[in-house]
């Protein structure tokens, strides 16, 4: 035991004090905050100035089109060619069809603007078609805003008729923490690979064997690297939480601040927006989704969570140590990766599936396969769908497997090792589980 | 000390131990030969218990071998490497401390061996910036740091310049004087010659020689002497004519040495006897089979059984 705590401790440290960790633990944050910063940026920053004519013979533009920022609407009941188009300072042109009733929208561009200002565009278009539409049809504009409200449907489980089920939202959550799963074991049981290879590539495993027992070195490695993972991940999620916070209080400062939002010269349209923003109930999906992890039991979640995590990575990295002592180099790796990391994005799939169609056969069996089960079970236990005794049963096949799969890994490592030049194939590596030690 | 009885080993249809006996005494270096694949590898997993037998018994002073008497051994593996990316110092500690040792113990003492080598400088060195030679050196260090009571050395001069074979050889027999009882697996006969009280040698899965050097000198030795002479040629070959056999002669300084079998059943005295009215004798030596001689004829032995003592080829 206190040997496999050295080994741990060398496993973790050799890799933590890499320059290449430090590199990747500042580079992380700075990668997903300026990711997430950028596009927060770029869709701020609106394009070009839009000067849109719109070419209306016909009257089809019933209302006045309202200016947006940095769109400026033009309707003209003249006809305009292409080329005069073409010479005109105008950057988007608007041509109608000819059907009376319901006319589609042809519009020209020079260059493309950008998505916000297209569905600006748009929505005025649609706005003034509506009320021309409207006044055709006789219907009075006040009561039709009123009557066209979006239906708000909730599904209701009904065993639990006090609340909605939200099925969907949370299966998000489950998904989420599905795809972290997939991303750490794939990352980290890598390492483990690489790790048990290098050793062997070294020379160095014969001398540590003579000392620890193979079985020792693998765990040993196993969990070590579990820890690499685990600091790295909390550092970025820490680094990562800073840096959004300060990058949106230096970025959206001058933007959302109500001093100097009053200084600013701004067009009444522009201030009423803003006021309706200020105002306006969050996105329904916001809510929804705060709702359901209100919902959700936090602890058992993140219980289940630590189970079905720590039991995967136990699995996935047992077999990839096992690869990793049984080939001489990366090249060899590849006929063996494949049934490894097939079952991984199968799960993943499955795990998709199981947001949409959580009762399907295949979610189902899925979460009991020790190899699919930690990423589809967390999908359907955070939608609340499984059974107490489908999540004791997925948890006691877990832990058998992977008993089995550290124990199968453990007699192809301890014999892998110590084989150098042999062509380790399917039936070379059956043959080294009946090995007596 | 340690005494292996019956060791069979199998790898799948292959066998690479074939019920081997011996018996390596305490305080003396033991010498276990043999060509490549012969089984001398696996014979030493099985010691060092990184593999197992599927029969046989390992005894270490009288009792059956146990995973804690590894503790109390060192080995160092033919195949043998350290971590790149480490540096000397934490490197040695790390082993070290894998073997059981306390940190503040092996530090001391490894502070020591860096003193007595001269080599304190590489403490804070990654091995990658060591040669060949230089990582050598660390490992060996690693392999007596805990001081074993029984030390395994696979090819131990491999990779060092005769300096620094020396140092090693030096270092060997120290151990040995200080009562560590050492097995050494070699090519290098010389070393053999130079090192072993013992040896064991190791073909086609089967221990085909064993006991102490000397006497296997003495096995296999051809009846042959060299005498230095001045005199007739052909006074010489009549001399002989009922008691030896004239191999080869040679002119030397103005005198005749002459390479002599004896005939089966002769002894040295009747010759020499025949030999006195004839020729004028200045010296007498005995041909001893170098190590390298023997270890090429037990292997080309079919039968290991028939290795006889009075061999005459």
């Amino acid at each position: 035991m206190n040997k496999i705590a050295l080994i741990i401790k060398r496993e973790f440290l050799s890799r933590v004090r890499k320059p290449s960790f430090l590199i990747m633990t500042l580079l992380g944050p700075l990668l997903i905050a300026g990711g997430i910063m950028l596009i927060v940026y770029l869709g701020m920053q609106g394009s070009s100035d839009q000067h849109v004519l719109v070419v209306d013979p016909n009257g089809v533009i019933a209302s006045k089109l309202n200016n947006a920022d940095k769109i400026s609407f033009f309707v003209d009941d003249a006809a305009w060619d292409d080329s005069t188009f073409k010479a005109s300072p105008y950057t988007v042109m608007v041509r109608f069809t000819e059907e009376i009733t319901d006319p589609t929208a042809l519009i020209y561009y020079k260059k493309l603007p950008n998505l916000g200002a297209q569905r600006t565009i748009e929505n005025e278009l649609e706005k003034a078609v509506e009320l021309l539409k409207l006044r055709r049809a006789g219907i009075d504009e006040e009561s039709y805003r009123r009557v066209r409200k979006n239906l708000i449907s909730n599904w209701l489980d009904i065993e639990k008729t006090d609340q909605e089920s939200l099925e969907q939202e949370r299966a998000g959550i489950g998904f989420f923490f599905g795809y972290f799963m997939f991303i750490f074991i794939f990352l980290y049981g890598m390492q483990v690979m690489r790790g048990v290879m290098e050793e062997k590539q070294n020379r160095v495993v014969e001398v540590l064997i003579s000392s620890v027992r193979p079985f020792q070195l693998m765990m040993g490695k196993i969990i070590g690297i579990a820890m690499v993972g685990f600091t790295q991940f909390v550092l970025w999620i820490v680094a990562t939480t800073l840096l959004i916070g300060i990058g949106s209080a230096v970025l959206l400062k001058d933007r959302y601040d109500p001093s100097t939002l009053a200084n600013t010269p701004m067009t009444a349209q522009v201030q009423k927006q803003l006021g309706e923003q200020a105002t306006a109930v969050p996105d329904v999906n916001d809510v929804k989704l705060l709702k359901a992890m209100a919902m959700l039991d936090i602890p058992v979640i993140l219980g289940l969570f630590l189970f079905f995590f720590i039991g995967g990575y136990l699995l996935y990295s047992s077999l990839l140590a096992a690869i990793g002592s049984a080939v001489d180099s990366e090249a060899d790796t590849q006929q063996f990766m494949m049934p490894v990391t097939l079952p991984m994005i199968l799960a993943l799939a499955v795990a998709q599936m199981a947001v949409y169609n959580p009762e399907s056969p295949a979610v189902l069996w899925c979460s009991f396969i020790p190899f699919t089960s930690p990423i589809v079970m967390m999908v359907r236990v955070t939608m609340g769908n499984a059974m107490l005794w489908e999540v004791l049963l997925s948890m006691g096949l877990l832990i058998t497997a992977f008993m089995g799969t550290t124990w199968l890994a453990g007699r192809i490592y301890r014999t892998g090792i110590l084989m150098y030049g042999k062509k380790a194939s399917w039936k070379e590596l059956g043959k080294w589980l009946f090995y007596k030690g | 000390m340690l005494k292996l009885e019956g060791i069979v080993k199998r790898y799948g249809q292959h066998l690479a131990l074939d019920g081997v006996s011996m018996e390596v005494k305490a305080g003396r270096v033991f010498g276990l030969l043999g060509p490549n694949g012969a089984g001398k590898t696996t014979l030493i997993r099985i010691i060092t218990r990184i593999t197992g037998p599927d029969a046989g018994q390992v005894y270490l002073d009288g009792r059956l071998m146990t995973n804690e008497d590894v503790a109390h051994m060192g080995y160092l593996p033919e195949e043998r490497g350290l971590y790149k990316k480490m540096k000397v110092g934490e490197q040695a500690l790390y082993l070290a401390q894998l073997k059981g040792m306390p940190k503040a113990e092996a530090q001391k003492r490894l502070k020591n061996w860096f003193e007595r080598w001269e080599i304190d400088g590489w403490w804070n060195k990654k091995v990658e910036e060591l040669s060949k030679g230089m990582a050598q050196k660390v490992q060996f260090i690693s392999t007596v740091l805990h001081a074993p009571k029984f030390l395994i050395l696979d090819e131990p001069f491999s990779g060092f310049d005769p300096i620094n074979a020396e140092l090693i050889r030096n270092e060997i027999l120290r151990l040995r004087d200080e009562g560590t009882t050492v097995m050494l697996s070699t090519h290098n006969m010389g070393s053999v010659e130079e090192l072993c009280d013992d040896i064991g040698l190791i073909d086609k899965a089967h221990l085909v020689l064993n006991g102490s050097v000397e006497e296997i000198r003495q096995r296999y030795a051809t009846n042959t002497f060299r005498v230095e002479l001045t005199g007739n040629a052909v006074a010489l070959g009549n001399a002989l004519s009922f008691t030896g056999e004239l191999l080869d002669a040679q002119q030397k300084n103005g005198r005749t040495v002459a390479r002599i079998r004896l005939t089966k059943g002769m002894n040295l005295n009747k010759v020499l006897t025949q030999l006195l009215p004839a020729v004028e004798i200045h010296a007498v030596q005995e041909e001893v089979p170098r190590m390298h001689e023997i270890f090429i004829r037990a292997v080309s032995e079919q039968e290991p059984a028939l290795v006889p003592a009075d061999m005459t080829e």
